[in-house]
């Protein structure tokens, strides 16, 4: 009787994931570091490995942070909203290359265009972990103290782009 | 008014589905004749009554009632008629009424062509599948009413999603539904079987078609998703290990164990333990996939806008039914009598290894589905599991599966002969390693990876043929069954030759043309004629044309398009194919880079047909096997015997 009930406590175990994972919503998760710096970090640029790039280096400037990779689905989807993003030149888009390879990166740039201003090399994902990235993608909107004002967990869509990232973007370029 | 008919129809079924749990199950508990006989009207009723529903929300998606709050959502005046009924199931509400009206199409075959089984035990069969009924019938019209009213109504819809705006949304969804709750009917027939005690050859015998038949549309239905995929996205893959791709596949592998353990349970007796486990935990995977599209727990590009009450509705339902049906397996399945035994080299040792390898393979797959989930609940941070998991995980488990396979039709039941094993299976090897060396020859590149997975195809293609020719010289007789089996399992070897050339060979450049300029690519050259405009009847595409020539010959003229759909804005990519049996030559235009140049990205994807065709041919082997006479003959002989059968069938016509 005991081994026949092996199935029925391995389904309970799944069934209390499956209630807590209902309690939280793996877009919207709210994020500490919303209204603190973006943390620091200094990482060579995609494009041009021997340059290094620091958040530092966009001071004055409000900006968005977009963490993608040539091996994540959903970055796909959102990625022509980028390109149409970076063609209207509102603000700086700029890539965090997350746990990826550099020639399947610029592979995929090549083929679905590039809006990042650059890309930053993050291979083995530590500045994730300081970003608190948990999926790709992953954008972030910093403003001109460097204080990260938005974040938004999954792909952006238009919605989101325009009523929420845009206007906030707009406020805080005054 | 259409919509409020289609409403109360969904009440009716509600009731005749709970009546139907009701009565016949404790009919058959209690042996009730009058109980028992409810069981086949009130199915069919209840199919009745969710077809008008269906019919209605069809109906309004087809009229543009944009007063109704899911056709203003999901459709548009200006949607091509096609995609407004496909619209029908596009949206959260609508595919949860497809899915009903599956499970009553099946419902409704297993009232018809059930006419060889005891009455108590077609009673069960229906009760249990009401239960189900009455669960997701309650979800829609507790939670998720399909015909809401949006009042004032919107002048006009919201449009469908443009990705779903394609020919594989009509087919895709019924296909994978079909197969999905199909498995609700061997599901059914366990719990039946648990209850009633009688776990027998019988009872597997009555499951084998029913299972097949589930497992053919599930086939099918993966297959089409997986072509739509390839040509739709403009990526130019056909699996991406994505949540809801999953969702599917994994009770796609749980099926394909338990066809094979249903086999041994049938001819030998042996596994009834295994293979009721097994068929509840098909259909439990099918529910969770539900859970998992349509609660949102997991990011997918599937993913669509959604409601925790919904979620906590599926989850307590999931925790119901698939909860008690493994407590009653729990509580039930030790009295069952051990089946006939069998030595190691034998055909049930063969089949039990395949579907324990399958179950691992499933639990990998569902472990990399669920791992964000299960270290997000557990507060260890929030991770996402890409193809390289998958990959590296999957391809181990399934390999000596497939080696399994072209082994097991050679082998005895119970008792297998080594020695007449290893001359025929000389042969076997010699094909395979020929064709793993060889092959990749032709191609000019070798690798390590190219040759194992040319070695696997060979191999089960090979042991398929040495079955059939050892079936043949032995002059028995040759049953569509067998010749089902054999077809099956021919179609993974094509499917195994398809991935293995196209993940070694595949070619692809990202190009930068200007109009009249000419590039290369495995021996074609392609000319970009440039790209014009062109209104569709809801977007605006900017159609390009390549003209593809080898030898001087022209080959194909493609027209790779880029369209905005007009409502929701949305950039899409129209890949442009020229499919043949060797090759796609698969162009797609990425952006305007000025001066009327294009970024045009072309791929030559050797043998990559073989891959649906291969899935097509393990439908068609599942097809022939589940047609196989003696499933037939069963139930001629009945029809001498119930004459009012036919009647209860004619007054619901």
């Amino acid at each position: 009787m005991k081994r026949f009930l092996l199935p029925l406590a391995i389904f309970i175990l799944l069934v209390g994931f499956l209630a807590v994972g209902l309690k939280l919503d793996p877009r919207e998760v709210p994020s500490p570091l919303v209204g603190k710096p973006a943390p620091a970090f200094e990482l060579p640029i995609l494009q041009q490995p021997d340059k290094r790039f620091t958040p530092g280096d966009m001071r004055g400037k409000v900006w968005l942070l977009n963490v993608w990779a040539s091996w994540c689905v959903s970055c796909r989807e959102e990625h022509p909203m980028l390109v149409a993003l970076s063609k209207r030149g509102l603000m700086p888009i700029l890539g965090l290359n997350y746990k990826d390879k550099g020639d399947e990166a610029n592979a995929w740039l090549k083929q679905f265009g590039n809006p990042y201003d650059l890309s930053v090399v993050d291979a083995d994902g530590r500045i994730g972990i300081d970003y608190g990235v948990y999926g790709v993608p992953e954008t972030y909107l910093i403003d001109a103290e460097g204080v990260i004002r938005y974040k938004q967990i999954g792909p952006l869509t238009a919605a989101i782009l325009e009523q929420k990232i845009l206007p906030l973007a707009m406020a805080l370029k005054k | 008014m259409i919509p409020e008919i289609g409403h109360f129809s969904l009440i009716v079924a509600l009731a005749l589905a709970l009546a139907l749990a009701a009565l016949s199950l404790t009919g058959a508990a209690r042996g009730i004749p009058g109980f028992v006989a409810v069981a086949r009207p009130a199915a069919q009723g209840q199919f009745v009554f969710v077809a008008i529903a269906f019919g209605c929300l069809a109906w309004s998606f087809y009229s543009n009632d944009f007063s109704v709050l899911n056709v203003a959502s999901n459709s548009n005046s200006s949607l091509p008629t096609a995609y407004r009924i496909a619209a029908t199931w596009g949206s959260h509400e609508g595919s949860l009424l497809l899915w009903v009206l599956m499970l009553s199409i099946w419902m409704l075959a297993v009232s018809v062509f059930s006419r060889s089984l005891p009455e108590d035990m077609v009673a069960r069969i229906l009760g249990v599948m009401g239960l189900i009924a009455v669960g997701f019938l309650s979800f829609m019209l507790f939670t998720s009413n399909p015909f809401e009213r949006l009042l004032p109504a919107a002048a006009d819809g919201r449009d469908l999603n443009p990705l779903l705006q394609d020919p594989g949304m009509v087919f895709h969804p019924p296909m994978l539904y079909m197969g999905y709750v199909g498995f609700s009917v061997a599901f059914a027939f366990a719990i039946a079987a648990l209850l009633d005690g009688r776990l027998d050859a019988t009872w597997a015998r009555w499951s084998r078609p029913w299972t097949t038949a589930a497992w053919v549309f599930l086939t099918i239905g993966i297959a089409l998703g997986s072509f739509w995929a390839y040509y739709e996205l403009g990526w130019g893959g056909w699996w991406f290990w994505d949540p809801v791709e999953n969702a599917s596949f994994m009770p796609w592998l749980i099926g394909t164990a338990l066809i094979h353990s249903l086999a041994v349970t049938e001819k030998r007796g042996a596994f009834k333990n295994w293979t009721v486990l097994l068929a509840i935990i098909a259909f439990s995977l099918s529910l969770l996939g539900t859970f998992l599209v349509r609660s949102g727990v997991l990011t997918s590009v599937h993913a669509f806008a959604t409601d925790p009450k919904r979620g906590i509705f599926i989850l307590c339902f999931l925790a119901v039914v698939i909860g008690g049906s493994l407590s009653l397996y729990a509580w039930r399945a030790h009295r069952v009598e051990p089946g006939g035994r069998f030595e190691l080299l034998s055909r049930e040792s063969m089949l039990l290894a395949n579907s324990v390898l399958l179950l691992v393979a499933c639990g990998a797959v569902m472990l990399g589905t669920l791992y964000p989930l299960f270290l997000d609940a557990l507060g260890l941070g929030k991770i996402s599991v890409g193809p390289p998991y998958f990959e590296s995980v999957f391809m181990p488990l399934m390999a000596p599966a497939i080696l399994l396979a072209g082994i097991g039709p050679l082998v005895a039941w119970r008792r297998g002969d080594a020695a007449q094993l290893a001359r025929q299976l000389r042969w076997v090897a010699i094909a395979a390693l020929l064709g793993a060396l060889f092959v990749p020859l032709a191609f000019g590149r070798w690798a390590a990876l190219t040759s194992t997975g040319l070695l696997l195809a060979f191999w089960i293609l090979a042991g398929t043929l040495t079955a059939l020719v050892v079936r043949i010289k032995s002059n028995a007789k040759i049953n569509s069954a067998f010749l089902g089996m054999l077809l099956a399992h021919a179609g993974v070897g094509v499917f195994v030759i398809g991935i293995t050339l196209v993940k070694s060979y595949e070619t692809e450049r990202d190009l930068r043309m200007a109009p009249g300029d000419t590039a290369t690519l495995g021996g074609y050259s392609f000319r970009f004629e440039g790209v014009h405009e062109l209104p569709g009847p809801n977007y605006a595409a900017a159609r390009g044309s390549v003209t593809v020539t080898r030898d001087g010959e022209t080959i194909a003229l493609l027209a790779p398009e880029k369209r905005i759909y007009r409502v929701q804005q949305n950039p899409m990519t129209e890949a442009a194919i020229n499919g043949g049996i060797s090759r796609d030559i698969y162009v797609s235009l990425g952006e305007a880079v000025g001066d009327g140049a294009w970024t045009v990205r072309v791929h030559i994807k050797p043998f990559i047909r073989w891959i649906w065709f291969g899935c097509l041919t393990m439908a068609f082997g599942g097809l022939l096997a589940a047609s196989d006479r003696r499933y037939r003959a069963a139930r001629r002989r009945e029809d001498a015997t119930a004459p009012d059968a036919t009647v209860v069938r004619g007054s619901t016509a």
